[in-house]
């Protein structure tokens, strides 16, 4: 019974169970925000009907993701005072600062702008209007930009200084904190990644209509757009990858060793990248695995002769350093989240280019596969980014705030393990229903199609939008 | 005024938007079983604050970072130790923002009779715990040497609490009928009218007891003073009402609850946090505030960015001034 009701390991559960549904509907609004936003600007710039339709088709997929994003994180914003208050006390002079920046900056513009988008339509003049989404648009990269700040931190610590006597860490460089060289790279690395989630969800509803030979004025445009969108996306993901890689390696060697479950340091070919590893269940052997030379010294130090420290001289280091523990994560995880994550997406890039070169020059392929293939785009790609942050978060283990502060000292010591489990209890029912009723919104909003839109008006040759309402 | 006194008043200011904005969006919300004879009536209430609900509600997110960022240990002894009051505004909260979204996906009026339901219990919930919450504050609660709160949620349900949250109830409920009738046109906007006539009545007597006791209990001269500009201005609010200014009705109910949040926060200055059982344990914005240089950076943040926030909320309500009508929701509904 006491086993069931710990308060760290169902605060836990709690904090990864609804961070990881947040970041569901995160990357779609980060990715389908810009993209609506430059359909409407076609839409704008030329006048084109079938414009205004992807642009409405994607916007109403857009908004049913939107309002769960919105939602779920309030659930964020207040957690981390409700389960982890010796984190705040901790944390909080230095934490707080970027979240209230991102609250102030980010979260009021876009909010305020996406309801003057929704309900702009027949209220704004077109230019202002079209400005609107934009700033929405903005908005959700900006607001990206100081929660992974605000995240660096913990896996990096910097612009600190400790406070014995209070026994917290104090913010001495704002600037430090929000160009935190893991900041930095991991910013346009989740920006990238976000996009790829949006032309997987562009390709797959597209593909799902041209496999049935509708909606083609529309649908053949934003496949092709998607198609597009993947492989830029995904160049700049792997590209950003690799930078965060190095900052990763510079500043938590250890996640880098459990990503590909290196136990002894390795130097220049031995320090191989291994594509498939079967272990002892215990994790300690190797039975059986496919390596290729030199790729993990090169994506650790971009150096063929570079050496990856191994899990026990750093769990020794670490001892030395910072008394007796186990500072490894779970190694089996991170080793496979790392695979999906970047197998996943590389697969998507792949997917992609095929799908360019099948629709050269307006062909449109006939077999059926092809289409089955492309519809997977979307829930694959969010998989990649979903388990790319799992790798983060639990390579990043026993540390909430890396080197500063174990995950174990830093739950509220006064709620109990029953508040916690009748919590986590209530957001998997609410999280688990709400997934059903969205999932079947989304499905049913992108079957309905691109809505049918009025004649264009014979002066100026544009149709006017219809309004919208609740 | 010392970096934490200002972002006390600050935080203060967080929350004043928060229940001024977000409490008429309860009260319209509750309206929907009391003033939505059909689906289309229904649909013109919820569309009165359809553009402006999201923004709203933030003003409780940046209410919380601010929190967070100025005050860490009030936000860590606030938020853990009203832990499963926070965790049933959290659920209604999320119920009653999807809602929104969803309740017109589909036209089955099975699955609109779900979403209304949410709305109104949704907006119900959290009118009534924040008042709950907000008079324990006041009132202060048993808190350790760790400033960690240790008490359970049934403490937390004592009767001036409960009186709390049935007068910001009863506040926002009247809020958001008297916000109806401003924004709806006909027979919805003439039953509004006389609901909050209604609802008047009531919220004025428990406010006043509300009031009332506070101020025996914990008051200091700026808390008779902010209470007194709240009395006069639901007084003036009802009557305004009354006379059919709902303009004016409108506005000096927001000041009623501008005022009386102010209230509140007057009577905890210089604590944040009362401990009930021994005063050493209180948390007080000294001992609870962030260091000078986090609050100076976030001073500067502020004064750049609260203005401009301000401006262009205050467009977004001028665009949708207009009054919403069944013809335009029958017309775009289709
Ligand atoms: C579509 C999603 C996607 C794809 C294809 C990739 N990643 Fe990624 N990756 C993410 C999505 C992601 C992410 C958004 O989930 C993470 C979690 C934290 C972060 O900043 O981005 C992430 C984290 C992350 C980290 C951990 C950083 C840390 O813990 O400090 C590393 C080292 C990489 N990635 C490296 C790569 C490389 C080398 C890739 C390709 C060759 C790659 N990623 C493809
Ligand atoms: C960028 C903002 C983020 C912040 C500030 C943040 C913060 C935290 C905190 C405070 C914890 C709890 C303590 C712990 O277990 O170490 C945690 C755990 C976790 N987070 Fe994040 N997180 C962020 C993003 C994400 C995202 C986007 C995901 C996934 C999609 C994610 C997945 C997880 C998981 C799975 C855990 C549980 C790890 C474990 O306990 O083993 N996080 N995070
Ligand atoms: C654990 C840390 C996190 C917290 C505290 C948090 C907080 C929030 C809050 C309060 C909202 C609602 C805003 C509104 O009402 O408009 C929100 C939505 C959003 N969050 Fe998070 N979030 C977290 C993780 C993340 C991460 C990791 C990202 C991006 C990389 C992110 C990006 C966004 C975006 C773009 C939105 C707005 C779009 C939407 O609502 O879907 N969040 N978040």
């Amino acid at each position: 019974m006491n086993e069931l009701l710990d308060p760290l390991l169902l605060a836990r559960w709690q904090f990864g169970l609804t961070t990881v549904y947040h970041f569901l509907f995160v990357p779609i609004t980060i990715g389908l925000a810009t993209t609506v936003a430059i359909f409407q600007t076609a839409w704008y710039r030329t006048g084109k009907t079938q414009y205004l339709q992807v642009t409405r088709f994607f916007g109403s997929i857009f908004l049913i993701n939107f309002a769960m994003g919105v939602v779920t994180g309030i659930v964020q914003e207040f957690q981390f005072g409700m389960n982890w208050s010796e984190y705040s006390r901790f944390v909080g002079d230095v934490f707080g600062a970027p979240l209230a920046l991102e609250g102030l900056l980010a979260f009021f513009f876009e909010a305020t702008f996406i309801g003057l988008w929704i309900f702009g339509w027949d209220k704004l003049p077109r230019g202002i209007h079209l400005a609107t989404i934009w700033c929405t648009a903005v908005g959700t990269i900006v607001s990206a930009y100081f929660i992974i700040a605000a995240n660096a931190f913990m896996q990096n610590p910097v612009g600190y200084e400790m406070n014995a006597e209070k026994g917290r860490a104090e913010l001495v460089d704002i600037w430090a904190l929000l160009t935190n060289p893991v900041a930095l790279a991991a910013f346009p690395h989740t920006i990238a990644a976000s996009f790829m989630v949006a032309a997987g969800l562009i390709i797959s509803a597209s593909a799902w209509h041209l496999a049935r030979n509708q909606h083609l004025d529309s649908m053949r445009p934003a496949l092709k757009f998607g198609l597009w969108l993947m492989v830029g996306s995904g160049i700049l993901t792997t590209l950003f990858g690799d930078q965060l890689s190095l900052a990763m390696v510079a500043t938590q060697p250890m996640k880098m060793a459990a990503a590909e479950a290196t136990y002894d340091t390795v130097c220049g070919a031995d320090a191989s990248f291994s594509l498939f590893t079967l272990g002892t269940p215990d994790g300690t052997t190797e039975l059986f695995s496919i390596r290729v030379p030199y790729v993990l010294s090169l994506l650790s130090t971009h150096t063929f002769d570079g050496c990856v420290e191994g899990i026990n001289d750093l769990q020794a280091d670490y001892q030395a350093l910072y008394g007796p523990g186990d500072y490894a994560p779970i190694i089996w995880v991170t080793y496979w989240a790392f695979r999906w994550m970047i197998g996943l997406g590389m697969l998507h890039v792949l997917v992609a280019v095929v799908g360019l070169w099948l629709t050269r020059k307006g062909r449109m392929p006939r077999q059926k596969w092809v289409w089955k293939i492309a519809i997977w785009s979307f829930p694959l790609s969010l998989a990649a980014m979903i388990v790319g942050w799992i790798f983060t978060e639990m390579g990043r283990q026993p540390w909430i705030v890396f080197s500063l502060l174990p995950t174990e000292s830093a739950v509220s010591p006064n709620v109990t393990g029953l508040d916690v489990l009748i919590s986590l209890v209530a957001f998997t029912l609410i999280y688990g229903a709400l997934a059903v009723v969205e999932v079947r919104l989304v499905i049913r909003a992108i079957k309905q199609g691109p809505p049918e839109i009025g004649e264009p008006d014979p002066e100026s040759g544009r149709v006017e939008p219809a309004a919208t309402v609740y | 005024m010392d970096l934490s006194t200002l972002w006390f008043w600050i935080v203060a200011f967080l929350f004043v938007g928060y229940f001024v904005l977000d409490g008429f969006d309860f009260g319209i919300g509750m309206s929907l079983p009391f003033l939505g004879r059909d689906d289309t009536d229904r649909r013109v209430l919820i569309n009165t604050i359809g553009p402006v609900w999201d923004l709203n509600e933030t003003w409780v997110i940046v209410a919380g970072a601010s929190l967070f960022a100025a005050f860490p240990e009030w936000y860590a002894t606030l938020f853990s130790g009203f832990y499963l009051a926070l965790l049933l505004i959290l659920l209604a909260l999320i119920a009653r923002g999807v809602s929104f979204e969803y309740r017109h996906q589909r036209p089955e009026s099975k699955w609109k009779a779900w979403f209304d339901g949410m709305i109104v219990v949704g907006s119900a919930v959290p009118a009534l715990l924040w008042g709950v919450a907000f008079a324990n504050i006041v009132q202060g609660v048993p808190l350790d040497a760790d400033h960690n709160y240790t008490g359970t949620l049934f403490d937390l349900l004592n009767p001036y609490a409960l009186l709390g949250g049935l007068t910001t109830l009863l506040l926002f409920f009247t809020h958001g009928v008297v916000f109806a009738s401003l924004k709806t046109e006909g027979d919805l906007r003439a039953r509004a009218r006389r609901l909050a006539t209604r609802a008047g009545v009531v919220t004025i007597v428990v406010a006043a007891a509300f009031l009332l006791w506070t101020g025996l209990a914990f008051g200091t001269p700026w808390f008779w003073i902010l209470a007194g500009i709240a009395a006069v201005a639901l007084v003036g609010g009802w009557i305004a009402n009354l006379r059919g200014a709902e303009g004016v009705a409108f506005a000096l109910l927001a000041i009623t609850v501008a005022a009386a949040v102010l209230a509140l926060f007057a009577s905890l200055f210089p604590d944040v946090m009362p401990a009930s059982n021994d005063p050493a344990n209180s948390l007080t914005i000294e001992n609870a505030s962030s260091t000078p240089y986090t609050l100076t950076v976030m001073s500067w943040v502020a004064l750049i960015f609260l203005p401009l926030v301000l401006a262009y909320q205050a467009w977004t309500y001028w665009i949708f001034r207009k009054r919403v009508s069944r013809a335009h929701v029958e017309a775009a509904a289709h």
